[in-house]
């Protein structure tokens, strides 16, 4: 007998399985719209330019492979905060911030919930937008956290609930965790407004709550990287001292290299510095000092001018190419003689989109015309193509007519 | 870490190698790899370990996930014990850990969520060794299905493995009693230059129809310190108790960093798949290992010829980047002090450190410190 007679059979990833379905497919018209990775215009992974340039560097400098600090490559930790906060930000001047090389988002996360479960004794509930990235649930779960949710996206608008959020969010018990994402939500490709994250802030503060910001798409979202980080940065002017998790997956094309950042904004430098050795004793038991290879990466682009340049024009390339596609798309559907109303198509932002088709609709799809996507009507905007776009448009319309 | 013989680091020539090599392939990109890892690293990390004809890789009853070096791979494996081990989520599971050990195995199991972290008995302080007896009984007292953390070759800190003849004796013992093996193989190769020889703990008890985890590192067999290659090696009584526990772990890796990093693994993976780089690797591994080695002989030879009080046979007799000295606190003060050669309080000196340069004034030290103060 086994000691892993009673261990249950783990169920399927969601979205794997579409990409299974996928490639088991012979249709040669067929479209993967659930992979969470930007493709080029020839629907293929597109390794930056600037990424191949730093690469090429980091060779020639022969450096060696010894253990990186706990917290990680110092250059990259303090590249990614002042990405993230602004070159101005009178929090990055001063020092009282922390920035710790975390796994990616995912990592970054992690660390971030585990802190919280063992310092921020106030609450262990954290407060998700309906819907939120899939993850999101169990890693706070597994840190030790209670997930409750407030009221985010509208499936009849196909955008933001804005009045039934603001109402969720003045009910959160003070000093709670709400977690916000920075720019590109995902599922649902729907952001607040400027003036609408003033709100928030506000409330948010009111309420005394812990806000914990997750940024995986700075760049990537409007193609401008100071615009993307507006709400983050608004909130820490407003005095509201956020914590954030930073992710270099999908702006620099670095998903497997596992670059990410956790950073918390503290009252003072010495308070950082106490954060600091804390982050310190919860990484050390997970992983002891994280891959060095994505963040030097990561750190050249960010601290070379030329390189840098070189980034903000390709990060821009790339959210550029998934807004034509959205553009295109709508178009299209138009000309398949469509009445529905797709402005939230182009309205959302980032990779993904809610199509607001319904489950039905998405099995026809995928069924009747080899179209992926996952049960909740989500497209990744980046797996269109202006090869296949029309192809889509036609199908979209075809189950939704 | 390992020093070359100028105290400098040393990337292994393969690695230069393989690197460029990968640098060079265009059909390559940053892509995510599987949540479990690169499925070419994982099989061959785990042939590695068991061997090449393991009668449990033959039967389809071992599963691999790629972690975050040695750490993320005890890691994982204490997290899905403490889920699933024992009954469902029972944190009341004791888990020995060897005195003295890496004092990173007691928060790694702590922050798991075990509540009963305890010791048993391993070096003995008087005869400089194994204090076998002290094992045994604990392992005979502890309660049944308790976890036990092994150190599979070159025991850090203090250098000293058990014989074959012990581990059969530790395996026999610990069937007898249910105790679950969690072995840590961080220097494999690296401690004898026989990749056969330093994994022969493990292999044995696999052959002795043990279900186990073994957590590997490739930091230092392959100098991949800072890249995070590591591997966590399943063993069960078949494939699909292997298959339902490696669906379980994916969960538990998706909530910690969704999936591993991918330029060590495929670093070690080109490697090990290619006959030649094969080779090359061992020859490289070998080099260190004989480093190491040579200066365990050369520290020791000095130490006789000086006349040094005391006996030190125990520098050659143990293995591996560590050696337990002997040195008591205040000779310890005394080195670092007045010699200015930096040691652990508890005696244990990185061999790497030693370089044919200091041989020399280490000794003479070492002497110093023994014969002024006790």
């Amino acid at each position: 007998s086994s000691w892993w007679s009673h261990v249950e059979m783990g169920p399927p990833d969601p979205i794997l399985g579409v990409t299974e379905a996928y490639k088991r497919d012979t249709n040669s018209k067929k479209m993967n719209l659930g992979v969470g990775a930007y493709r080029d215009d020839n629907g293929k992974p597109y390794v930056l330019n600037c990424v191949r340039k730093a690469e090429a560097m980091i060779a020639s400098k022969k450096m060696d492979k010894e253990y990186l600090p706990i917290g990680g490559l110092a250059d990259f930790t303090r590249a990614s905060a002042e990405l993230a906060l602004g070159e101005n930000s009178e929090a990055f001047k001063s020092g009282r911030y922390v920035t710790v090389q975390g796994i990616s988002g995912t990592g970054s996360l992690r660390i971030g919930a585990n802190f919280l479960q063992r310092f921020f004794k106030a609450s262990h509930d954290v407060y998700l937008p309906k819907p939120s990235w899939g993850n999101h649930t169990p890693i706070f779960r597994d840190a030790g956290m209670q997930l409750q949710a407030y009221r985010y996206y509208d499936p009849k608008t196909c955008s933001l609930d804005f009045s039934g959020a603001m109402d969720d969010i003045s009910k959160i018990p003070e000093k709670s965790i709400i977690l916000l994402h920075a720019c590109a939500h995902n599922p649902t490709g729907v952001d607040p407004r400027q003036e609408q994250w003033k709100e928030l802030a506000a409330t948010v503060k009111k309420r005394n709550l812990l806000v914990y910001f997750d940024m995986a798409y700075q760049g990537f979202a409007s193609g401008d990287i100071n615009r993307d980080a507006w709400a983050v940065r608004y909130f820490i002017e407003q005095g509201i001292n956020i914590v954030l998790s930073q992710s270099f997956a999908k702006n620099m094309g670095l998903y497997g290299e596992r670059a990410g950042a956790f950073t918390v904004i503290c009252s003072d430098a010495d308070e950082a510095k106490r954060v600091e050795s804390q982050l310190k004793i919860l990484i050390r038991p997970m992983y002891s000092n994280p891959p060095v290879n994505g963040a030097r990466i990561a750190s050249m682009i960010l601290n070379t001018p030329d390189l840098r340049k070189e980034w903000l024009t390709e990060v821009k390339g790339m959210a550029d190419r998934i807004i034509s596609m959205r553009t295109q798309l709508v178009s299209n559907l138009k000309k398949e003689g469509s009445s529905h109303n797709w402005q939230h198509i182009t309205d959302q932002i980032g990779m993904f989109c809610f199509t607001g088709l319904k489950p039905e609709q998405v099995e026809r799809l995928i069924k009747e015309f080899s179209v992926y996507m996952t049960k909740d009507g989500r497209i990744s905007v980046a797996g269109v193509t202006s090869g296949n776009v029309g192809y889509l448009a036609h199908a979209i319309h075809q189950v939704t007519k | 870490a390992y020093r070359t013989d100028e105290g400098q680091p040393w990337v292994l020539p393969v690695v230069k190698k393989v690197e460029q090599m990968i640098a060079s392939d265009n059909s390559l990109n940053h892509e995510y790899l599987p949540i479990l890892g690169l499925p070419e690293f994982r099989a061959n990390a785990s042939r590695i370990a068991l061997g090449d004809d393991s009668p449990a890789i033959k039967e389809n009853r071992v599963g691999s996930v790629q972690c975050l070096g040695g750490t993320g791979a005890l890691r994982i494996g204490a997290d899905f014990l403490r889920r699933w081990y024992n009954g469902n989520n029972n944190t009341a599971t004791p888990v020995y850990v060897s005195t003295p050990s890496w004092e990173n195995h007691n928060s790694v199991f702590m922050d798991a969520g075990f509540k009963d972290i305890r010791t048993y008995h391993y070096w003995d302080a008087a005869k400089r060794g194994l204090d076998l007896q002290g094992l045994l009984s604990d392992m005979e007292k502890a309660p049944e299905f308790s976890i036990f953390i092994l150190h599979a070759c070159a025991h850090n800190p203090t250098g000293t493995d058990p014989t074959p003849d012990q581990w059969k004796e530790i395996a026999a013992v610990m069937k007898r009693r249910s105790l679950f093996p969690f072995f840590d193989s961080a220097y494999q190769g690296f401690a004898s230059g026989s990749l056969d020889k330093d994994a022969w703990a493990v292999r044995y008890f696999v052959s002795e129809g043990f279900e186990l985890f073994c957590a590997q590192s490739f930091s230092k067999n392959f100098g991949l310190y800072n890249e995070r290659v590591g591997n966590l090696t399943v063993v069960g009584k078949d494939a699909d108790n292997v298959q339902r526990v490696l669906s379980q772990m994916e969960k538990i890796v998706r909530t910690t960093w969704s999936n591993p990093p991918s330029q060590g693994a495929r670093i070690v993976a080109k490697t090990l798949a290619s006959p030649q780089l094969f080779d090359e690797w061992k020859g490289n591994v070998k080099t260190m290992a004989d480093r190491v080695l040579l200066m365990r002989s050369e520290l020791r030879s000095r130490l006789e010829a000086l006349g040094t009080p005391g006996t030190w046979n125990h520098i050659t007799e143990q293995i591996g980047m560590f050696s337990f000295t002997g040195l008591n606190p205040k000779q310890v003060e005394y080195m670092v002090k007045e010699k200015h050669i930096y040691l652990m309080a508890s005696g244990r000196i990185n061999m790497c450190g030693l370089t044919t340069k200091n041989l020399d004034y280490v000794a003479k030290s070492i002497h110093e410190a023994v014969t002024k103060i006790q």
